[in-house]
């Protein structure tokens, strides 16, 4: 296989396409611009359909269209446009639509700026929108990963019928780097969607709803929704380990920061420090399982992110005391060196 | 689908009966709601071009939320004012789908003025039914974009005062000004020639989906008896004296 230099943005855009995305729907925003450029020069050629919408909200309710219509589709944003996609995305989760959200997460809150942050970890992985729902949320850390994980999000969401973000960020989103592209899905592998509106010929009528004004009704509908999520909970958690077998201490750390971790684990290393990362790959649902037991081992799990702390807050529930759990974070789309991060590190070992 | 089949004792002659796109469920309109007439009449239209199997509905959030019940064709539920980009979503990954949507005023004029605008000005091959009743209905007789000056409503308890909430919103004659468009009238369901009237108008537009023509809009000028405190009778009165004069009836635009 022959590897490509994709910045990013349109690595995304083309695993999209190779996972079968049939309709992707967006609005622009900075910075994933080159994503939203990227579909609409490549996905018309390869029988998709381009659509820039009026605005976020129309663009995800045109993915909630397409996804009743029984095909692959997704858009993309990035943070203040994730917000205006709340309401969809809540009603596509309610209605058991499956489709593929992308965030290029940058700095806010507000209009904040495109630099690279984590500020949207509650919104992805806490609800966000209205309702008690979850989305399946993956976190890329490099740009091959990235590719990959589009490929999965689909797929995931296509089994379990519920919508999938990927939770990445501005630096993710611009980088360049060689890229190992997944082969396209073969349309046939893609699971029958015998819910899809399609026309009801020889069939009774589909409705796609996201209510039910019976409350014993809409509670049969929640156990359904919660039913699945502990379904996903126990098969589809992923994370990477790096170095935690002998650790002392144990970073915590997601998408570019898991990335830099990575390196901060090599420098500790290096000076003899035995450092350790986790580096969770489904957000949700989260590595709480892994995390506990490596916990009982270390006396200090150290979360880093680019947020004033979203994630630490799973960290903290996953290690229950066991350890100690300091923070290290930056803010506004300050991305720290791995110098920086390992001078930290250094404050919580003895040695 | 199936068509239904009603037995008929010997002797008699079927001359009325429930279009075949309509389901058994009883409807939950109030008494003297022209949303009942709205919704058999686009059940006749279906029936008559023979789309029933592929057709996709859009039920609105409000009064007409139950939709889904009372057709026998799909059906999706939109998020308030959202149904205009659910069908582009729709008709965009599924051409061979016949797609309309059914929304009211507050729906279409207010919280979804944007996605009618511009599904509108993209010339989307779909068809919007509109029900322009002045008023909100299922929250309880709000004012909507187009309730009249000086009528009294919820929010509007000493009348519509236009100085401080604006004018009737006249959305048809709004989109009739773009290009995007092929068939934008407004019609009446307060009498039988009305009706017959709308009933051709929504031949057409469901027609001009059909046949790849674009996007139409039928705006059907409607009552709300339970909201406006009023008789059918009376309600009906109102329309005619009172919503007509504000909402001129005809053609708006028609693109061939």
């Amino acid at each position: 296989m022959s590897r490509t230099l994709m910045r990013g943005n349109e690595a995304i855009a083309e695993a999209g396409i190779r996972a079968g995305c049939r309709c992707y729907f967006c609005y622009p925003i900075t910075p994933q611009g080159e994503l939203v450029e990227y579909m609409a020069r490549e996905l018309p050629l390869r029988e998709g359909v381009f659509l820039q919408a009026e605005s976020e909200v129309s663009a995800i309710n045109m993915v909630y269209g397409a996804a009743a219509a029984g095909v692959r589709t997704m858009t993309s944003s990035s943070s203040p446009g994730i917000s205006l996609k709340m309401e969809g995305i809540s009603y596509m989760a309610g209605a058991r639509l499956p489709a593929v959200i992308v965030n290029i997460m940058r700095g806010g809150p507000g209009l904040g700026n495109i630099a690279p942050a984590q500020g949207d970890y509650f919104q992805a992985t806490k609800g966000g929108g209205h309702g008690d729902y979850r989305l399946i949320v993956l976190a890329p850390s490099t740009v091959p990963e990235a590719a990959e994980l589009i490929m999965l999000a689909f797929d995931l969401s296509d089994r379990y019928r519920v919508p999938a973000m990927i939770l990445a960020d501005g630096m993710l989103g611009q980088m360049m780097e060689p890229v190992e592209l997944p082969a396209p899905v073969d349309p046939q592998s893609i699971p029958a969607r015998p819910w899809a509106l399609t026309g009801a010929k020889g069939r009774d009528p589909n409705v796609v709803l996201s209510f039910d004004l019976d409350p014993q009704g809409l509670k049969e509908m929640n156990r359904e929704l919660q039913q699945t999520y502990r379904e996903i909970q126990g098969t589809e958690v992923r994370w990477e380990c790096v170095d935690t077998e002998d650790a002392e201490i144990v970073l915590v750390a997601y998408g570019t920061m898991g990335r830099i971790g990575k390196t901060v684990v090599r420098l500790a290393r290096e000076e003899g420090i035995r450092a350790g990362l986790v580096r969770p790959i489904s957000l949700w649902p989260f590595p709480y399982e892994p995390i506990r037991k490596i916990s009982a081992q270390v006396p200090t799990v150290l979360t880093l992110e680019l947020s004033a702390g979203q994630m630490w807050e799973d960290v903290r529930l996953a290690v229950e005391q066991r350890a100690q759990t300091p923070f290290f974070g930056e803010l506004g789309g300050v991305v720290p060196t791995p110098r920086q991060i390992l001078s930290e590190v250094k404050r919580y070992v003895s040695s | 689908m199936s068509p239904v089949e009603t037995s008929i004792p010997a002797g008699y002659t079927k001359v009325f009966g429930r279009p075949n796109s309509l389901s058994d469920a009883p409807t939950t309109y109030c008494p003297g709601c022209h949303h009942g007439v709205a919704t058999r009449l686009v059940a006749e239209v279906i029936d008559e071009l023979g789309i029933q199997e592929r057709t996709v509905g859009i039920a609105p959030v409000g009064c007409a939320v139950f939709l889904y019940r009372f057709y026998r064709c799909d059906f999706v539920q939109a998020a308030h004012g959202r149904a205009c980009a659910v069908a582009t979503g729709l008709k965009r990954a599924n051409p061979e789908l016949i797609v309309f949507s059914y929304q009211g005023d507050g729906d279409l004029a207010a919280i979804g003025t944007a996605e009618t605008v511009h599904a509108a000005n993209r010339g989307e091959n779909i068809t919007v039914v509109f029900i322009n009743n002045q008023i909100y209905g299922m929250t309880g007789g709000e004012m909507a974009p187009t309730t009249l000056a000086g009528q009294h409503t919820t929010t509007t308890p000493r009348g519509r005062d236009v100085a401080t909430t604006g004018y009737p919103l006249k959305i048809s004659e709004m989109l009739a000004q773009l290009d995007g468009p092929t068939y934008i009238t407004r019609q009446s369901l307060h009498d039988a020639p009305h009706v017959a009237k709308a009933r051709k108008a929504l031949l057409t537009g469901f027609q001009n989906q059909v046949e790849g023509k674009g996007f139409s809009l039928v705006e059907l000028v409607a009552s709300c008896p339970t909201n406006f405190k009023m008789s059918p009778q009376k309600a009906n009165k109102w329309l005619v004296e009172q919503a007509l004069p504000a909402f001129p009836l005809g053609d708006l635009k028609v693109r061939d």
